[in-house]
């Protein structure tokens, strides 16, 4: 249905492509599956590696949706390039902006959210962390 | 055609020259062909994705520098999200992208029963979606897990509520505005004279629940003097001030999460408008095989919305 020869496709000039059926239901059970999936994963305790477990299975998710739902297997790739250029543009605001997080000294500011050493420099005094923060005076770095 | 060609043959010679055939209502005069005119329409739709892309992209730095910077809130205050919730909406979005995309297949091959119905259920989906967000907002806004200085408000009580509605209405001078009252039971007036360097010496979570009142120097109020509560108020015994273990400024996770979130609720709002205006003209019978791109251009709006949808579920409900 999709591919017409070219005579038929000026007598009746069709644009877009149809996506079967099948296509359409695998890639709405893929993403049902992978939704249970990313719960799943979510009770397990994998330390670190929780989150890019989750944005891994996110970003597959995101692709299922891009390629099949959103059509752009079947489309112009200058369609597919909008959208990997703005979200490549996004991880670029992301890298620069957190370049500099960890060189902030919050307690130098009044009002701004403490780091998790100062908070556990109060709420549980006796942590390792705390107790090298208060021996310089939670001031260094 | 062609009398009315005749006669004004001079002036439309140059111009329908190549047009030999009648003209394709579904083309626009400005367009050559049907697919150049599709195509076009395709490529404005994803600029217009990328600008939405981009300013969700805002919102995700902003979230991805917060957690950097303080990942035992997000750790700790992820729990109060409801997972099975926000699993069910994901799972309705998807469900609802599956059928747009079924609503582009049937607009594309003349379906136009299937069109509607599959319309239809994509707007279901999004209401469906909504009044589950609604249920998760309300619960959370009962409880005071929002943003700003009311998270440290006790819920629940009828000191807290007079706290609420105090910050509420007070407009330029909050502290002001409580002075009327007794202020010696209350935290807030410390809270609100300076909450831009004190924001974070509300020291509620360690203290319990009168800890505000302690950190401010005021004594602590007299459990006889609060009113026996209710039993709605005893349904929930624990709320998050009492919490020994809440790491301080946990407002920030709710302040991210209704700012993502609720961004994401007036996608889901505007989509639910487009929804309807397709299923308008779906029913006047506009779409065909050969006029279905604003089903398709209104799919993609929607599709992105799921999209943006997958990366908050995991970002928000599911941080161990």
């Amino acid at each position: 249905m999709a591919h017409h020869s070219h005579e038929h496709a000026e007598a009746h000039p069709e644009v877009g492509h149809v996506v079967p059926v099948k296509y359409l239901l695998g890639a709405g059970l893929a993403l049902l599956v992978l939704t249970i999936i990313t719960v799943a994963t979510h009770s397990v305790d994998m330390g670190e590696a929780n989150l890019p477990v989750a944005l891994t299975i996110a970003m597959v998710k995101a692709v299922i949706v891009a390629l099949i739902f959103m059509h752009l297997r079947w489309d112009r790739p200058f369609n597919l390039l909008v959208l990997v250029g703005s979200a490549l543009f996004v991880l670029l605001m992301l890298a620069f902006a957190a370049m500099d997080v960890h060189q902030n000294e919050p307690s130098m500011f009044n009002g701004n959210a403490p780091t998790a050493e100062s908070t556990l420099m109060e709420h549980a005094p006796g942590a390792p962390v705390a107790q090298r923060r208060s021996t310089n005076g939670g001031a260094g770095n | 055609m062609t009398a009315h060609d005749q006669q004004h043959g001079h002036d439309h010679d140059h111009g329908h020259g190549h047009d030999g055939h009648h003209h394709d209502p579904n083309l626009a005069h400005h367009f050559d062909s049907l697919a150049q005119q599709f195509d076009s329409a395709k490529l404005g739709i994803w600029l217009f994705l990328a600008t939405e892309i981009l300013f969700f992209g805002g919102l995700f730095v902003a979230y991805a520098i917060l957690r950097m910077r303080h990942p035992e809130i997000f750790s700790y205050a992820s729990h109060y999200l409801d997972t099975i919730m926000g699993g069910i909406n994901t799972c309705v979005l998807i469900v609802s992208s599956l059928t747009m995309a079924l609503a582009v297949r049937c607009a594309q091959t003349n379906n136009r029963k299937g069109l509607i119905a599959c319309l239809v259920l994509t707007f279901l989906g999004a209401v469906g979606f909504l009044v589950i967000k609604y249920f998760e907002y309300s619960h959370k806004l009962h409880d005071n897990l929002v943003w700003g200085p009311k998270f440290y408000v006790p819920p629940h009580t009828v000191e807290g509520q007079e706290e609420a509605k105090l910050l509420k209405t007070a407009p330029a001078a909050p502290g002001a505005a409580i002075v009327v009252n007794d202020p010696a039971p209350f935290a807030i007036p410390d809270l609100a004279k300076k909450p831009a360097v004190d924001a974070s010496a509300v020291k509620s979570a360690s203290a319990g629940p009168s800890g505000i009142a302690r950190a401010s120097g005021a004594p602590a109020p007299a459990p006889a003097a609060e009113p026996a509560p209710g039993p709605e108020e005893e349904a929930h015994p624990g709320t998050h001030l009492e919490d020994p273990n809440m790491p301080a400024n946990t407002h920030l996770f709710f302040a991210i999460y209704y700012a993502m979130t609720g961004l994401h609720g007036i996608h889901v709002l505007a989509g639910m408008g487009i929804l309807a205006w397709l299923t308008w003209r779906a029913v006047r019978g506009d779409f065909s095989s050969k006029n279905f791109t604003a089903v398709d251009t209104g799919g993609l709006y929607w599709h992105i919305v799921d999209l943006i949808w997958i990366f908050l579920f995991p970002l928000f409900y599911l941080i161990h």
